[in-house]
């Protein structure tokens, strides 16, 4: 599917090398058995469902199709249409309905088809399901999950390769997090269906069909943190979601120019886990930051900002990014030049070394 | 020259008795194509129509529905309308005591019902307390039934709070300013009171039946919202009531921008009862409220309801009505209030006596009082709550940035200043 990416998945995709926060950043045993990220997901709203009979999924197609991508395969069969609802085409109505449901004691994950078909469901998102607790002085809680298929590369029509995750982490009342390999896609739906908070939950489309170790007993602490996949010492490299195996054939790449790379998988992208990030350029003195969204007005310009602000005499370079041009999302044939890749990525890394 | 036989077959469209023997109905073919301003003249009419349900007429008559009977006895009667006369008349005193507030700069903004009193009481006095409700932002009538003390409402409008009651303990949700925004979550949580399996009779629960009531405005209509919401009531059959208050304007825009037809008449469309009822007649509100909730309690719903009424006061207090209604237009309406007609029936019928309406006038002023006095005592909270209640959980950059004002704010002599 992918030019840049698909070969560093796999092993060294979830290359695990340590702690954050105090959190066991992910796991990566070796008789875990390769499975999909999109399995994965599969198998951690089952056992949300298992454990939680409020627990409920809803969305276009969700139940007899299993998801246009499958994700929800089986749990309609399995826990019947009550629990798995096939939603009427309206995506403010899935919102909101999902926060009346929640309101009632329930745990609605929705599911938004593609990343660009969000907006008709922003209003709920921005007005109602972010709000609420906040205007209820606690009240009122919003379990409410949103799942959002998002990213490029896939040679899609318009609409349906966007990275929209910015304008949510605008939002104050909601997380956004995102996951870039099976087993933390495992643990972080169900860390996200478990918490009180609403979170939208952004799926690297492009990786639904990559397979990485998935260890389903391994004990994890909270994977809404930053992770460090890769230590390094000359570059640090912070990204996440689709663009995490970008990041590890680049760090291959490097390597064998002699250049050390440190990769660090962001998971959360609001709130933001940043002392790991800090921390490390503290120790490289150099950044860059990687995105498929448009460079304006994004995470990654906030990545630059707080690092700069929080660490301006480690840095030995401008922090340099890597993002989605300004423009609307390109005709597929044309997407290779919009998203980030291997080259572009070395070319930063070459620029934050030279400078 | 007005076309009454296509204005009379719009409002016509089918009976709430014609359910379940002719489905979802079609829309009446309109005979002969009226002019756009044949339709305006239909709809501007201060009657709601030959379908408008009436029980108690602005003369003060009392004639009870074959369909939407009160379920009163004879003995019951005085003391239920005088009940209601009550309600109408202190909300009305509070509502008044709003707009003064906000005159004399104690209140931001004020939302005034007037004129909407029977719409609201009617409704609100058919709930029972399982009975979820979703109000917009005009709901002050509802808030009253449903147990929330007026003086609860002042700190959204005073700027102290978002939502000054438990939305969970009264179930009456917060507020809602976007318009429409509420419709499609009352939906939802009727679909969860069906998921409960709280809807119809119950082998295994001895708890009551419940069922949810939306409140939204002729204008809310013509949101996507309104209408997503009506396309999953009648998907999940959900235990739904949709209470529109057609005040006949959206601030300044009056209901024929948003509907040719009238829009108790939508419901056809979906597959679900439509009621047109008089929204100044308290009884019938409270009958066909009663019947649309058992409706729905008993697993028949969705249902909507057209309260047809009228905005006497401005949409807020920043509004101003003289732009673009007719002062005779309020006078007409003048002529249908809520509660005159109430208070002639009580009167002409002996039901009620001069003391009564002393007693009533002085309850009244002494709800004003105190809602005066509540709302001028309210304080300013602290700039801490700011951060609360953002999350459920934990925040590390949330709880960061607050400290980091904290500590801007202790910088200050005196902390006052800075947020004085």
């Amino acid at each position: 599917m992918n030019a840049t990416g698909s070969a560093a998945v796999g092993a060294a995709g979830v290359a695990v090398v340590g702690m954050s926060n105090g959190h066991v950043s992910s796991n990566g045993h070796a008789s875990a058995p390769p499975t999909t990220l999109a399995k994965a997901l599969n198998m951690g709203l089952r056992a949300s469902m298992e454990n939680d009979p409020k627990v409920l999924v809803m969305g276009e197609d969700v139940g007899k199709l299993g998801g246009v991508f499958r994700v929800t395969d089986g749990l309609q069969k399995d826990f019947g249409e009550h629990r798995v609802l096939d939603t009427p085409l309206a995506e403010s109505g899935i919102i909101g309905a999902a926060v009346g449901l929640a309101m009632r004691g329930y745990r609605p994950v929705t599911e938004i088809q593609f990343d660009g078909f969000v907006f008709p469901g922003f209003d709920q998102i921005i007005s109602q399901l972010a709000k609420m607790t906040f205007r209820t002085q606690g009240r009122v809680k919003m379990p409410v999950v949103v799942r959002i298929p998002y990213g490029g590369g896939i040679g899609a029509v318009e609409h349906h390769a966007e990275a929209p995750e910015s304008f949510f982490c605008h939002i104050a009342g909601l997380r956004v997090v995102t996951c870039s390999n099976a087993a933390d896609a495992y643990f972080m739906i169900q860390e996200a269906i478990s918490c009180d908070d609403p979170v939208v939950f952004f799926e690297p489309k492009r990786r639904y069909w990559e397979k990485a170790p998935l260890d389903v007993g391994a004990v994890v602490g909270s994977t809404f943190s930053s992770a460090i996949r890769r230590t390094g010492t000359d570059v640090t490299v912070v990204s996440y979601g689709p663009s995490m195996p970008v990041l590890q054939a680049a760090a291959d790449a490097a390597a064998a120019e002699g250049r050390s790379l440190e990769l660090i998988d962001l998971r959360t992208l609001s709130p933001l886990d940043l002392d790991p990030v800090l921390e490390s350029v503290r120790k490289t003195g150099r950044l860059v930051v990687v995105s498929e969204a448009p460079r304006e007005s994004s995470i990654t310009g906030d990545i630059a900002a707080r690092v700069m602000e929080e660490a301006f005499y480690s840095l030995a370079a401008p922090v340099l990014r890597v993002a989605g041009m300004d423009t609307p999302y390109p005709p597929s044939k044309l997407e290779e030049y919009y998203l980030p890749d291997l080259d572009k990525v070395l070319d930063a890394v070459d620029r934050v070394l030279a400078y | 020259m007005v076309n009454q036989q296509w204005i009379d077959s719009l409002t016509t469209a089918r009976g709430v008795k014609e359910r379940g023997a002719t489905g979802a109905g079609a829309a009446p073919t309109p005979t002969m194509a009226p002019s756009p301003s044949q339709v305006i003249a239909g709809l501007k009419a201060t009657s709601g129509g030959e379908n408008l349900i009436q029980v108690l007429n602005p003369e003060g008559e009392f004639t009870p529905h074959p369909d939407y009977p009160l379920d009163v006895s004879a003995e019951d009667f005085p003391a239920l309308l005088k009940g209601l006369y009550r309600d109408m008349v202190l909300v009305r005193r509070f509502d008044r005591e709003g707009n003064a507030l906000q005159r004399q700069g104690q209140l931001s903004i004020w939302v005034p019902l007037l004129g909407q009193e029977a719409a609201q009481i009617g409704a609100g006095r058919a709930l029972e307390p399982q009975d979820m409700a979703f109000p917009s932002y005009r709901e002050h009538g509802v808030a009253w039934c449903k147990g929330i003390d007026p003086t609860e409402l002042l700190p959204i409008f005073r700027g102290t709070e978002h939502c000054g009651w438990d939305p969970v303990a009264t179930n009456f949700a917060g507020y809602c300013i976007v318009i429409g925004n509420q419709v499609i979550n009352a939906t939802g949580y009727a679909m969860g009171q069906r998921l409960d399996g709280a809807v119809g009779p119950s082998e295994t629960s001895h708890r009551p039946s419940e069922a949810t009531i939306a409140f939204f405005g002729d204008g809310a209509t013509s949101q996507g919202d309104v209408h997503e919401a009506m396309v999953f009531a009648a998907a999940y059959d959900a235990p739904v009531v949709f209470y529109c208050q057609n005040n006949q304007w959206a601030i300044s825009e009056p209901v024929e921008r948003q509907s040719r037809i009238p829009l108790f008449n939508r419901a056809a469309g979906y597959g679900f009862p439509g009621v047109r009822v008089d929204g100044n007649d308290v009884l019938a509100c409270l009958a066909v409220t009663r019947w649309a909730m058992d409706e729905c309690r008993s697993g028949n719903g969705p249902v909507m309801i057209e309260a047809f009424t009228y905005r006497m006061d401005a949409h807020t207090t920043s509004d101003d009505p003289t732009r673009y209604r007719q002062a005779d237009e309020a006078q007409a309406w003048k002529l249908l209030d809520p509660i005159e007609r109430v208070r002639v029936h009580l009167a002409r019928n002996g039901l009620a006596d001069a003391a009564f309406f002393d007693q009533i006038e002085a309850e009244a002023d002494e709800l004003a009082v105190r809602f005066r006095a509540f709302c001028i005592g309210l304080t300013t909270p602290a700039p801490d709550r700011m951060f609360s209640h953002v999350y459920s959980e934990p925040h590390h950059q949330l709880d960061t940035q607050q400290a980091e004002f904290r500590s801007y704010l202790d910088g200050f002599e005196d902390e006052t200043a800075v947020h004085a």
